[in-house]
């Protein structure tokens, strides 16, 4: 780990004008993906600007019906949230389904959604990895890349997004509110805030440097039933092999894609009567597998499928 | 010389007449572990501050380093000292001896300028701080001429070996006995490599008060850990006093010492400071021994009524290019079942990939993997309950070498379990049960592990309050052993167990071989009972020799102990006041303990079942552990709760080596995928359900003075197999490729056409 200063922010403001002010500066929320990166020397900011005690936790209602979430709440209060659990059960199920307990106490609404890829390559540092060193090629590429992309991967990257809290904020529409550096807010939906590789996969969001996340925003919840169900080698602490949150006729697909990827086929296939097995097998048409990952095609079918009609029980 | 007879004669371990011997009393070291006051090596607190180094892998899995560039790590803030080979103080030659009886030879770091495996530590930074040594390590740049690393072990099978001094074993003709078989399975398994991944990494701390050196580390064994270290930096034994009191976990892997001891004793010697020196987690991975993989295949022939007429093991697996370590999975075989005919035998391939070590059960955790897999394959096709297989090919003798076996309890404990499991409830026919999502199903296993005494001495002394102090160069990696002494101490000189202070995990005590192949306990045991039965002995000659002592002119073979007083009929005085008169400084004998010369009469097993239930998701592949029951039949226990940790500790493992637990080889790099404990799937609370050992009532006098057997290993042994048994049992779908994860689980449910 390279020596850093810190500093906690006072307010959001100030923590953006800070974070612009400061050459090579990031926001530190729970610190839990950070910290683990910055040990290997992935990440080598030379400041940290502690964003965890800013006054942006609280959830609360919006006027339209809707729920604003703090970008600093912790992961477990969200999941715990009464309306949450009410209205958005597929939210609550969803990060509930990922890391641990401790963890989720730690971790933030902002963190989760800008945590890292868990591309083993990409923590192993004496390998080539384009999101660590543009250029430098993808070890994973012709590598043990059983947990790859399927969706929108390039030859410069095939990792995929590893949030859970990120898939279920997609199927439900969210949108990310943000503050820039020089004060602007603006806001825009989760499904944009993260890029497909292409060429540029050390080129991973939206946000602009110094951008902070303040807030996550939700709709109401479209009518219908919500599930969220994620597949994973053991039962708990591990990152998913495929995961699917279904929302009404909303279908968003996780650890598929470079980021949470949102099933627009499967949802066109549903709306226009489909079963739920063809609707996914519409989306799945546009799957890639490399080998080593094929498994995950037949699995997101039948994940799907079945969430599918989970969700239409609860509905 | 030793024999078992000289055994036969009572002592107060197996007349327990307090009860002591067996009760689950609570761990000694227990409170000092809940409150994190147990100074494990990186936490002992040295006489002055310490530096803290940080070693360095190699980024490449063969060939040289040539060059090093270490000037920037140099300048780095609070840096004390970078060496690579060029600059290392000097060590010993590997393998040197310079005291023909040392039980290490020396072992040096940063050796030359060879890379034989990746991730070998080869350079070294010691800082002021950790963070400055951390930080410092990452500067210093080295750059490689890198070989193709020669680490593709199954693409190598073919060039595979004999291990060193070893020979197929063969009883009657395989062949002919196979091929005549009215029933037959012929099958191939693989187990993966894996990680011990103890709690607690490697780690060191060193000084020196003059010439002696003083090292703390973790470590299972402590002499040659002791030997290895004073032969590498080239000193007298009797100058290195190596201590390891509290251990987080080892399951074989610290069977030896790394790089971390001689590179903190290098740095603590040419800073004339304490240095501390920890490996990683990453680092744990590949720095340290982990358990090769295997090849396995089993063919078993057997008559129309069960009866085995055939059998065969053959186990092919790898080491590193420099060693000779075997994974003998197929060993434990040829005492498990009768039948005529009997192949058994080891390949080995050496490649460039680190050592391969013993780790949690060696062999066996491997090797019933398959044979128990294919017990069930066999039964099915018999159409016979896979229990009532197994109990037709119980042997009367040990079916390998004829000998009897001194203690067998195997069916007993089949079925026991069967019984408080619940086996008549399973379903012979796959995929019947639905509980929700999920399918369940049964498997079962048998579990064999070998029992072993080895030579070990040690002292007890009693002081002037009646304390009576257990002093061995023993350790307890967090199996019970300081508990279980201090247990054996009570019991057999009769005082409370709060009057037993047990000072083990010390090169300056009495020595014992330490912690492994699950013959810990029965060995440092054994030894301490010698020990106590010499101080009852003592101090009866002391009271009867004492004209002070109401005991005085008494016959020493009248004394009775009790309760801390020592009395002769109606005379009586407590062990304190005596050594208090009569031996001030406290009086103190030396115990030992040696295999029985004719011990190898008998064969000597320690012997269990499991029966296991899980749940399979048939959507997705998802196996979840529902239940676990082992019964074990291991000797008299002495602890029924650390017995039963460790036995459900190995029950876990096993499980862990059917659905999660493995390191994949990228043979590009010659690297192991994964890197950190998330990565590296060890089960988690939500993977296990409910878990339950039961221990037997046994006493076998041929295996030790005391009757005890081992049971660190046993719950290992067959676990997994009876995991993936239950897996087909829930959906019919068999993985002879470990571990069962979905994706293999899925493949088999979609060919079915679930
Ligand atoms: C072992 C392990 C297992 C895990 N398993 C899962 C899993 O199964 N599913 C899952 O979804 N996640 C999993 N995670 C990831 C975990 O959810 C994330 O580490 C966590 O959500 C990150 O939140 P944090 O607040 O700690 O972020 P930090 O580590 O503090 O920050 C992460 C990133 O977000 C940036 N950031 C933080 N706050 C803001 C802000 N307000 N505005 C802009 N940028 C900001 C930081 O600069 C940094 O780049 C796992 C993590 C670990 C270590
Ligand atoms: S897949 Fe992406 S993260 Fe992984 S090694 Fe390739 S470039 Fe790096």
């Amino acid at each position: 780990m390279r020596p850093f200063t810190y500093e906690r922010a006072t307010s959001a403001e100030a923590a953006a004008r800070a974070a612009a002010l400061t050459p090579g500066a990031r926001f530190i929320a729970g610190g839990t993906n950070l910290i683990d990166l910055m040990k290997l020397e992935i990440e080598t900011p030379a400041h940290l600007i502690d964003v965890s005690r800013l006054p942006m936790a609280a959830i609360e209602p919006t006027a339209v019906g809707g729920l604003r979430i703090g970008a600093a709440a912790s992961n477990s209060a969200v999941a715990a949230d009464a309306t949450v659990r009410a209205r958005y059960p597929v939210l609550s199920e969803a990060i509930v389904a990922g890391g641990s307990p401790q963890l989720r106490n730690k971790a933030s609404v902002a963190g989760n959604l800008l945590q890292r890829t868990r591309c083993p390559y990409f923590y192993d540092t004496t390998k080539p990895c384009n999101k660590r060193r543009p250029g430098a090629g993808c070890a994973a590429l012709e590598g043990l890349n059983r947990n790859a992309a399927i969706f929108g991967a390039s030859r410069a990257c095939i990792a995929t997004h590893t949030s859970d809290m990120a898939v279920a904020l997609v199927a439900l529409d969210a949108r990310v509110e943000a503050l820039s550096p020089s004060g602007q807010p603006r806001s825009f939906p989760v499904s944009e805030l993260h890029y497909l590789p292409g060429d540029t996969p050390h080129l991973e969001t939206e946000l602009i440097p110094g951008e902070l996340i303040t807030a996550v925003v939700l709709p109401p919840p479209p009518a219908g039933g919500q599930t969220y169900r994620k597949v994973r080698d053991r039962a708990s602490y591990a990152g998913g092999l495929a995961s699917v949150a279904v929302a009404g006729g909303q279908v968003a697909l996780g650890m598929v894609a470079h980021k949470p990827w949102r099933a627009s086929a499967a949802e066109g296939a549903l709306a226009a009567g489909a079963s739920p097995a063809e609707a996914i097998a519409r989306e799945l048409e546009g799957a890639s597998p490399l080998g080593r990952n094929d498994f995950k095609v037949p699995l997101v079918a039948r994940l799907t499928a079945a969430a599918i009609d989970d969700a239409n029980g609860r509905g | 010389m030793t024999s078992v007879h000289d055994w036969d004669v009572t002592n107060p371990v197996k007349t327990n007449r307090t009860g002591l011997i067996g009760k689950a009393v609570e761990r000694y070291e227990g409170p000092l572990k809940v409150t994190g006051t147990a100074p494990y090596a990186y936490e002992v607190q040295p006489p002055s501050p310490p530096a803290y180094g940080v070693m360095v892998g190699a980024a490449i899995a063969a060939g040289r380093i040539t060059g090093a560039d270490i000037a920037a790590a140099e300048a780095s803030p609070g840096v004390l000292a970078v060496w690579t080979h060029l600059n290392v103080p000097k060590q010993a030659p590997r393998g040197t001896k310079a005291h023909p009886r040392s039980s290490a030879g020396s072992r040096p770091a940063l050796e030359d300028e060879r890379v034989a495996y990746f991730g070998q530590p080869v350079a070294f930074v010691i800082a002021d701080t950790l963070e400055n040594a951390v930080a410092a390590s990452h500067l210093v740049k080295l750059t490689y001429d890198a070989d193709a690393p020669d680490v593709d072990f199954l693409a190598r099978l073919d060039e595979a070996g004999q291990p060193p001094g070893e020979q197929d074993v063969e009883i009657g003709d395989f062949a002919a006995g196979f091929a005549a078989a009215a029933v037959q399975v012929d099958g191939t398994w693989t187990t993966p490599i894996q990680n011990h991944c103890q709690m607690e990494p490697c780690a060191s701390l060193v000084w020196f008060e003059g010439d002696k050196c003083i090292a703390h580390t973790s470590v299972q064994m402590v002499k040659p850990a002791q030997h290895g270290l004073a032969e590498t930096i080239g000193i007298p034994r009797d100058n290195v006093h190596l201590m390891t009191r509290y251990i987080g976990g080892g399951f074989g892997g610290k069977g030896q010492t790394y790089d971390d001891l001689t590179l903190a004793a290098l740095g603590a010697k040419a800073l004339g400071r304490p240095v501390k020196v920890a490996f990683t987690r990453q680092q744990m991975m590949h720095g340290t021994v982990h358990r090769p993989a295997t090849v396995q295949r089993v063919r078993l022939g057997a008559s129309r009524d069960g009866t085995l007429d055939a059998m065969s093991m053959m186990t092919w697996t790898h080491c590193h290019k420099g060693g000779n370590f075997t994974e003998h999975a197929s060993n434990f075989c040829r005492a498990l079942y009768a039948a005529p005919n009997r192949l058994t035998g080891h390949r080995l391939v050496r490649l460039d990939l680190p050592a391969a070590g013993a780790m949690r059960a060696p062999g066996e955790a491997s090797g019933t993997m398959s044979l128990e897999c294919a017990m069930d394959e066999l039964a099915e096709k018999l159409g016979l309950d896979p229990l009532e297989l197994r109990i037709r090919n119980e042997p009367a003798v040990d079916p390998e070498n004829g000998r009897p076996f001194s203690m067998r309890q195997l069916v007993r404990c089949l079925k026991e379990g069967a019984q408080l499991f619940g086996w008549d409830r399973r379903l012979p026919t796959p995929g019947q049960v639905r509980d929700g999502r999920w399918l369940v199903g049964m498997g079962m296993a048998a579990a064999i592990r070998g029992n072993f005494l080895l030579p070990a001495k040690c002292s007890f002394t009693v002081e002037p309050d009646g304390t009576i102090v257990v002093r061995q160069g023993m350790t307890d990696i967090g199996t019970g052993t300081y508990t279980v002494l201090a247990q054996i101490a009570a019991e057999t000189l009769a005082v409370p167990l709060g009057q037993v202070r047990v000072e083990i995990g010390d090169s300056e005590l009495p020595p014992a071989p330490g912690s492994g192949g699950q013959f810990g306990a029965a060995t440092a045991g054994s030894a301490a009972l010698m020990a106590g039965m010499k101080l009852r002995t003592a101090i009866a000659e002391l009271a009867t020799g004492d004209p002070g002592s109401p005991l005085h002119a008494g016959a020493p073979d009248e004394v009775t102990f009790q309760d801390g007083v020592i009395a002769i009929s109606n005379r009586s005085e407590t062990l304190s006041d005596l050594i208090r008169r009569a031996a001030p400084d406290g009086l103190t004998v030396e115990g030992e303990v040696r295999p029985a010369q004719d011990a190898q009469q008998w064969s000597t097993q320690t012997y269990g079942s499991h029966f296991v239930e899980v749940g399979v998701d048939p959507v997705t592949g998802e196996v979840r552990v529902r239940r676990m029951l082992g019964v074990f039949a291991a000797g008299r226990i002495l602890n029924a709760a650390t017995a039963r940790s460790q036995l459900t500790g190995g029950m876990i493992w096993g499980a862990a080596s059917a659905l999660t637990e493995a390191n994949p080889v990228d043979v590009r790099y010659g690297s192991f995928l994964n890197q950190d404990l998330a990565q590296y799937l060890v089960p988690v609370q939500a993977d296990i359900g409910e878990v339950d050992a039961i221990m037997l009532d046994e006493v076998d006098d041929k295996a030790n003075p005391m009757g005890i057997k081992g049971v660190g290993e046993l719950g290992n042994s067959g676990a997994g197999a009876a995991v993936a048994n239950a897996v087909y049992n829930a959906c019919g779908v068999r993985v002879r490729d470990y571990p069962i994860t979905p994706d293999k689980l899925l493949a088999g449910l979609i060919a079915q056409g679930r």
